[in-house]
């Protein structure tokens, strides 16, 4: 039997950790109950697993899905999907969730999108949850006040059959930032900052809670960004504490209770967040003020500098192991060291993906592009995170002042991030992307990405290279 | 699963960081079925050219570390995304052991459940293995997991963690599933409590 008497102030993972725990291992581990299983067009695997042992669905009312990494982004239809592969893969979650009563969004559905832009949309992620995902950007919904995380096919078929999951305890670790924002200044910058000073291990073994006046002064949207890319810091999982913010993004949401019930459950939430003098394993702090609008160089994504810097010089790197991996991405990315970053030439924009795919985030790119133009010979695209982020900015206008701009306005899906459904990066081309990451070949083979946030993204799409967006803003 | 063997084998050095995912296996190949031979794909943009022929310079694709049954690399191997065919990559090709001082979560979970043994050791152990398999291609290390040792190309022998549940799957070659549906009452008995107080 479980029992949680700990009186110690507690953190909130440590708070969602210890409702969820159904037993404990002799070594430690813990098989945790899992409250929503998202799913997507790459659970195929995981449901054939299942069927092998000749197993069904649990709890498929804890279950849901949506198509993204496989679906056209020209196209509603998934006919319009030459490759059978591809069309297999997302034909599988439709065939897989209908056979056991899981809800799925189907492509012609308004709501559907990419999974971790629909989850909070729809209110299926709520504070105080365990969320899992077969996607390693699952860490998203943290930043409602949830423990999320990615798991691989072996875990989704195990959670599938059992609803539970076996963790290791994580460390925590507590990023603050303090101070405002400045002007240009976005969630996506400082998640860049972040990784920056810490690396793409920093934070591996450890969940972490982002936290400080920065943080708490972010929208819904914001957060969602900043815990997104809590795995490219190496974090298990990324949240906030949930607030007025989350309740207030979170109240008349499909899925969100209602009535008496939203009341209980806001009683519930408010106690998640972290006591005072609640210990964490590691604090790490910034300044909020002191950052710049980032941009990534390399190909991982703790290569990013302030757009007002230089592509590094490698033999200014003293530790070896570094100064090698710099040489190799500076290759890759074809850049020059010493060459500032304003003058590096993009081919391609892209924004939108799970990190920022939003409204906030086409309507802060929007401003921008509004009676301007896309550079000549640079191709531009916007596709939104989900169907109803779509019809949102479509009822503003902020798809004409794109498509005026010389933008592609598509439909919803995962698309050039990973280019899993085919929108691909040609070789060589360089890409300013809102994704989440710049690795080898990730936007296709020998594709170059530079990672940035959306306003910067549509900075560099009508100057045709890397811009500090801060000099359109204050030139008007 | 099969159960993990006694491994004297050939090891190959990646001595670089941060080797993802994306590196590992290709998004493009996500859409195979787990039939397919994995191991075709593994590191495949940078082990063969637009030609489809070998990249000269891989190491993979020079003697002997086409035997090569362990990796030796650099820190936070395998970060990155969830995917675990990543992890059917390298153990399709024949791989069965990584060495790093640190691995992405993910993929270290996925390499328990798969029969891939994911080792950690300290940074400064792991630069002098990789020295020594570079003065010396072909060197071979030795992993015993039963005793917990690896033994490095220098001879020396370093102690290797692993929890013991993990361990005792990977020696029997099981899996996790069946221990947990042998505890389906402790889950339903959780889940009645849960729900009746889960608004």
């Amino acid at each position: 039997m479980v029992t949680d008497v700990e009186r110690r102030p507690r953190t909130l993972f440590e708070k969602i950790w210890a409702r969820h725990r159904i037993l404990e291992r002799e070594d430690g581990q813990n098989l945790l109950y899992v409250d929503r299983h998202l799913l997507q067009d790459g659970s195929a695997p995981a449901f054939e697993m299942l069927r092998q042992r000749g197993l069904a669905p649990r709890a498929p009312h804890r279950a849901f899905g949506t198509p993204d990494h496989y679906v056209p982004t020209n196209s509603r239809t998934l006919a319009a999907i030459e490759d059978p592969e591809k069309r297999a893969m997302a034909e599988a979650l439709l065939r897989d969730t209908a056979g056991a009563g899981i809800l799925c969004f189907r492509l012609e559905d308004p709501r559907q999108g990419i999974v971790h832009v629909v989850g909070p949309e729809q209110g299926l992620s709520q504070p105080g949850m365990l969320i899992v995902c077969g996607d390693s950007h699952t860490a998203t919904h943290g930043a409602v006040g949830a423990l999320a995380f990615g798991i691989g096919a072996t875990e989704v078929s195990h959670v599938l059959a059992t609803q539970a999951l076996w963790q290791a305890k994580s460390k925590t670790m507590r990023i603050s930032v303090d101070g405002r924002l400045g002007p240009g200044v976005s969630a996506k910058d400082v998640i860049l900052a972040i990784i920056a000073k810490i690396g793409t291990a920093g934070a591996t073994g450890h969940v972490i809670e982002y936290a400080g006046p920065a943080i708490d002064s972010l929208s819904m949207e914001g957060r969602l960004t900043v815990c997104n890319m809590s795995i490219e810091a190496g974090a298990r999982a990324g949240m906030v504490a949930p607030d007025d913010t989350t309740f207030a993004y979170l109240a008349g949401r499909p899925h969100a209770p209602t009535g008496a019930e939203w009341d209980r459950a806001l009683a519930r939430w408010r106690k998640l967040p972290s006591d005072p003098g609640a210990a964490f394993d590691r604090e790490v702090t910034l300044n909020g003020g002191e950052l710049q609008p980032m941009v990534t160089w390399g190909t991982s994504p703790e290569d990013a500098s302030p757009i007002t810097a230089r592509v590094p010089d490698p033999s200014a790197v003293t530790d070896v192991v570094r100064r090698d991996a710099v040489m190799r991405a500076l290759a890759y990315m074809g850049l020059t060291p010493g060459t500032p970053l304003t003058e590096v030439r993009v081919d391609r924009v892209f924004i939108g993906s799970c990190t920022n795919g939003r409204i906030e985030d086409l309507r802060s790119a929007g401003a921008l592009v509004s009676g301007r133009k896309v550079a000549a010979g640079v191709e531009a695209w916007v596709v939104p995170g989900s169907g109803v982020v779509k019809a949102q900015a479509e009822a503003e206008g902020l798809d004409r002042i794109f498509t005026e701009a010389g933008f592609q306005w598509r439909h919803a899906g995962c698309s050039m991030c990973l280019g899993t459904n085919g929108d691909l990066v040609p070789p060589g081309q360089r890409c300013a992307s809102t994704s989440n990451r710049n690795f080898v070949g990730r936007q296709g083979p020998g594709a170059r990405t530079h990672l940035m946030s959306p306003l910067m993204a549509a900075a560099a799409a009508v100057t045709g290279r890397l811009t500090d967006v801060r000099t359109i803003l204050g030139g008007g | 699963m099969q159960p993990f063997q006694h491994l004297d084998a050939v090891a190959a050095p990646i001595a670089q960081p941060n080797v993802d995912t994306d590196q590992i296996l290709p998004a493009r190949y996500l859409q195979k079925p787990r039939a397919n031979d994995f191991g075709q794909f593994l590191f495949h943009d940078v082990r063969f050219r637009k030609d489809a022929s070998e990249a000269p310079g891989f190491v993979l694709n020079r003697e002997p570390y086409r035997r090569a049954r362990i990796v030796v690399a650099e820190r936070n191997f395998g970060c990155g995304s969830s995917r675990e065919h990543a992890v059917w990559a390298l153990y399709d090709y024949g791989i069965r052991a990584v060495i790093a001082p640190s691995f992405g979560d993910i993929f270290f979970s996925n390499a328990l459940k798969n029969g891939l043994l994911p080792i950690v050791l300290p940074a400064p152990v792991v630069a002098t293995m990789l020295d020594r398999l570079r003065a010396v291609p072909g060197s071979r290390v030795v992993v015993d997991l039963q005793a917990q040792t690896v033994v490095g190309p220098d001879g020396k022998m370093h102690g290797l963690h692993i929890d013991p549940f993990p361990k005792h799957c990977l020696l029997q070659g099981l899996d996790e599933l069946d221990y947990t549906l042998s505890q389906a009452e402790r889950i339903e008995e959780f889940e009645r409590r849960y729900e009746s107080g889960d608004a």
